[in-house]
């Protein structure tokens, strides 16, 4: 098998994934205890107003029919409108989700360039001083929950230092990225905890190898060693766990969102959820689960360029 | 002697969490330019050690001492900018498994780059040029594709022809040779063997063989040199100290393999095994299996000895050997 058909192979492996989610959240949104309309006009509306809703929502159909309108309408990026917010869903989304990006690829930044290098002197200096210094401070990472990690963020940079806005998204792209700093952190600390372990670990069980002698013995400079032949073989694996990562970073942005205010699509999913905002929640799901399997796509491509011994 | 390498009292000690352990004990090697040295002895006695001692390729928990003498400088004092220097340009190294030596993750022709970058001044098309003139050398057809390709995608003789290729990419005088054929079949083994002699006669370079096979060290080596248990037996002509044995190991070593004069004689397996070398005996490590031992073989640890020109011997019995057979 060539590298081009296993491409071509992965890349179609997409349409079932998503007609899968598609059929997920579609389903989902049809369990929801109560009747989606009689929560949206209330008790006391008139029968002529609940059944003009249930035709305009397309609720008379069959079930099969929904289904086949909704994944034309998903297709077409058209969700209806928010019940909460009285605009297209589509253009709520559109408004928050950058904003979203931005915190997840702050976060991605913060997080890779902590873990990369301390997994590296961790790794080099394992079992000394240094090693159990870096692995003890991330364990404390790790085992912090984020909501509380954003608390303990905002009291001491925000309130007390104030050295950054203890909310909001700003204007302009500085702005942003000024007000995101904090919430990118917090959102950060427990993902660079694990791509730090798991890159440590793998620097150790890479370095030992016999082609990192081998290329040692070839007297090329100990630079190229550490950084061709050690920590380009120990990225592969780490790769991927941050790939698989970017689902439950998008969870911790949730929470993120919520502790320090920002406008994002996970306080969007939040305020929604409290709203019962159906069209909004659905739309999201869809989007979010869309979002993560392009991810795990673009995680596997890496992976191939990273590593000639997948797909051949 | 005009000596490319000298060893002297190399000693090697491991400093486990269990304790220490003593892998290389006392060794002094010297080899010739263009000279064939081989470095026998059974697993765990210290021969692949030695090897890598000399090249300073152990990791950190190995403490060496002694000296390892590379053109009137102790490389193993050396600093490391001039010890890259010498791996590679003066002293190439090949291992035992190309599969695992070769990283799996880069294209040979850049694992063979990467020397030609470090010890030449080629420019790219020169180094190109270079890349596929070495695997013509090792007898690898196509070696322009070839050099794209990865080392999963070499068969298992082609991917050790590889590994040659890149050892010799930067013209060194001497190869260190880790049992080169022990991981290949047996066909191959004799091609890659013969391969080695032909590039050592070709580019007059010197090759320090360590393998366990007598077989081996009888076709290839202008010297042998014996190790035990860490520590050095007995050193001399492949041909003399293979039919006429001045160390009670080697003799004992003769007569468990089958030979070709002695068709209907049984062979003799030593009795026991070998020593831990945690707790090194004060005498010679051989001598609780060995049956020329004397009672001062315990106490007193023979040290190795001229016994003939060219030819050393640490053994107690290295006289009466050279009559009884």
């Amino acid at each position: 098998m060539s590298r081009g058909t296993w491409l071509v192979g992965r890349l179609l492996q997409i349409i079932p994934t998503l007609l899968l989610i598609g059929v997920v959240v579609f389903v989902l949104v049809h369990l929801l205890p109560g009747d989606i309309v009689t929560s949206m006009l209330g008790d006391h509306a008139t029968k002529q107003a609940v059944a003009n809703l249930r035709r305009s929502l397309g609720l008379d159909r069959t079930l099969a029919e929904q289904f086949v309108l909704f994944v034309r309408n998903a297709l077409r990026g058209s969700f209806g409108d928010s019940l909460a917010h009285g605009i297209p869903v589509a253009r709520l989304i559109a408004q928050r989700l950058p904003v979203t990006a931005m915190l997840t690829a702050m976060a991605v930044v913060i997080a890779v360039v902590l873990a990369v290098p301390l997994a590296f002197v961790a790794a080099l200096r394992a079992e000394r001083a240094p090693d159990i210094a870096i692995r003890v401070a991330f364990q404390v990472g790790l085992s912090s929950p984020i909501f509380y990690v954003g608390l303990v963020l905002l009291s001491v940079f925000a309130a007390w230092l104030r050295w950054f806005p203890v909310g909001g998204y700003g204007s302009g792209f500085l702005d942003h990225i000024y007000h995101l700093i904090l919430p990118a952190f917090a959102l950060a600390l427990s993902l660079s905890a694990i791509l730090m372990r798991n890159l440590r670990a793998a620097i150790l069980g890479v370095i030992r190898a016999e082609y990192v002698d081998f290329a040692r013995a070839k007297g090329i400079a100990a630079r190229l060693v550490l950084f061709r032949h050690v920590l380009r073989n120990a990225l592969i694996a780490t790769v991927t766990l941050l790939g698989l990562s970017i689902g439950s970073l998008l969870g911790g942005a949730v929470v993120t969102e919520t502790v320090f205010a920002v406008p994002g699509v996970g306080r969007l999913m939040v305020d929604s959820i409290f709203a019962r905002d159906y069209p909004v929640i659905e739309a999201l799901t869809l989007i979010l689960a869309v979002v993560v399997s392009i991810t795990f796509l673009a995680t596997d491509i890496l992976q191939m360029v990273l590593d000639p011994r997948i797909g051949r | 002697m005009n000596e490319l390498l000298r060893v002297e009292q190399l000693g090697v000690v491991f400093h486990a969490a269990r304790g220490r352990v003593y892998a290389v004990d006392g060794v002094d090697l010297a080899i010739a330019p263009g000279e064939v040295l081989g470095l026998v002895g059974e697993s765990g006695s210290g021969k692949s050690v030695t090897l890598r001692a000399i090249a300073r390729l152990l990791h950190e928990e190995a403490h060496i001492t002694g000296r390892v003498l590379w053109q009137g400088r102790d490389l193993l004092t050396l600093p490391a900018r001039a010890l890259e220097q010498v791996r590679g340009a003066g002293i190439g190294t090949i291992f035992q498994e190309p599969m695992a030596a070769l990283n799996p993750v880069l294209s040979i022709g850049l694992q063979i780059d990467e020397s030609l970058r470090a010890h030449t001044g080629l420019d790219a098309a020169g180094r190109r040029a270079r890349a596929r003139e070495l695997l013509d050398l090792v007898g690898i057809a196509d070696a322009a594709s070839r050099l794209r390709q990865y080392p999963h995608e070499f068969s298992g003789g082609m991917r050790q022809r590889a590994m040659i290729a890149i050892a010799l990419a930067a013209n060194p005088k001497l190869l260190l040779a880790d049992e080169p054929t022990t991981a290949l079949d047996v066909t191959i083994q004799d091609q890659i063997l013969r391969l080695l002699l032909r590039l050592v006669s070709e580019l007059s370079m010197a090759m320090l063989l360590v393998t366990h096979d007598l077989g081996v060290v009888a076709s290839t080596c202008d010297r042998v040199a014996v190790m035990y248990a860490g520590r050095l037996c007995e050193t001399g002509p492949t041909a003399q100290v293979l039919h006429a044995p001045r160390h009670a190991y080697t003799d004992a070593l003769l007569r468990a393999l089958p030979g070709e004069g002695a068709a209907r004689a049984r062979l003799q397996p030593i009795p026991g095994m070998p020593p831990r070398i945690d707790h090194p005996s004060p005498g010679c490590p051989f001598a609780p299996r060995c049956t020329h031992a004397e009672p001062r073989c315990d106490r007193e640890r023979p040290a190795m000895q001229d016994v003939a020109p060219g030819r050393a011997s640490a053994c107690f019995a290295q006289d009466r050997l050279g009559v009884a057979a």
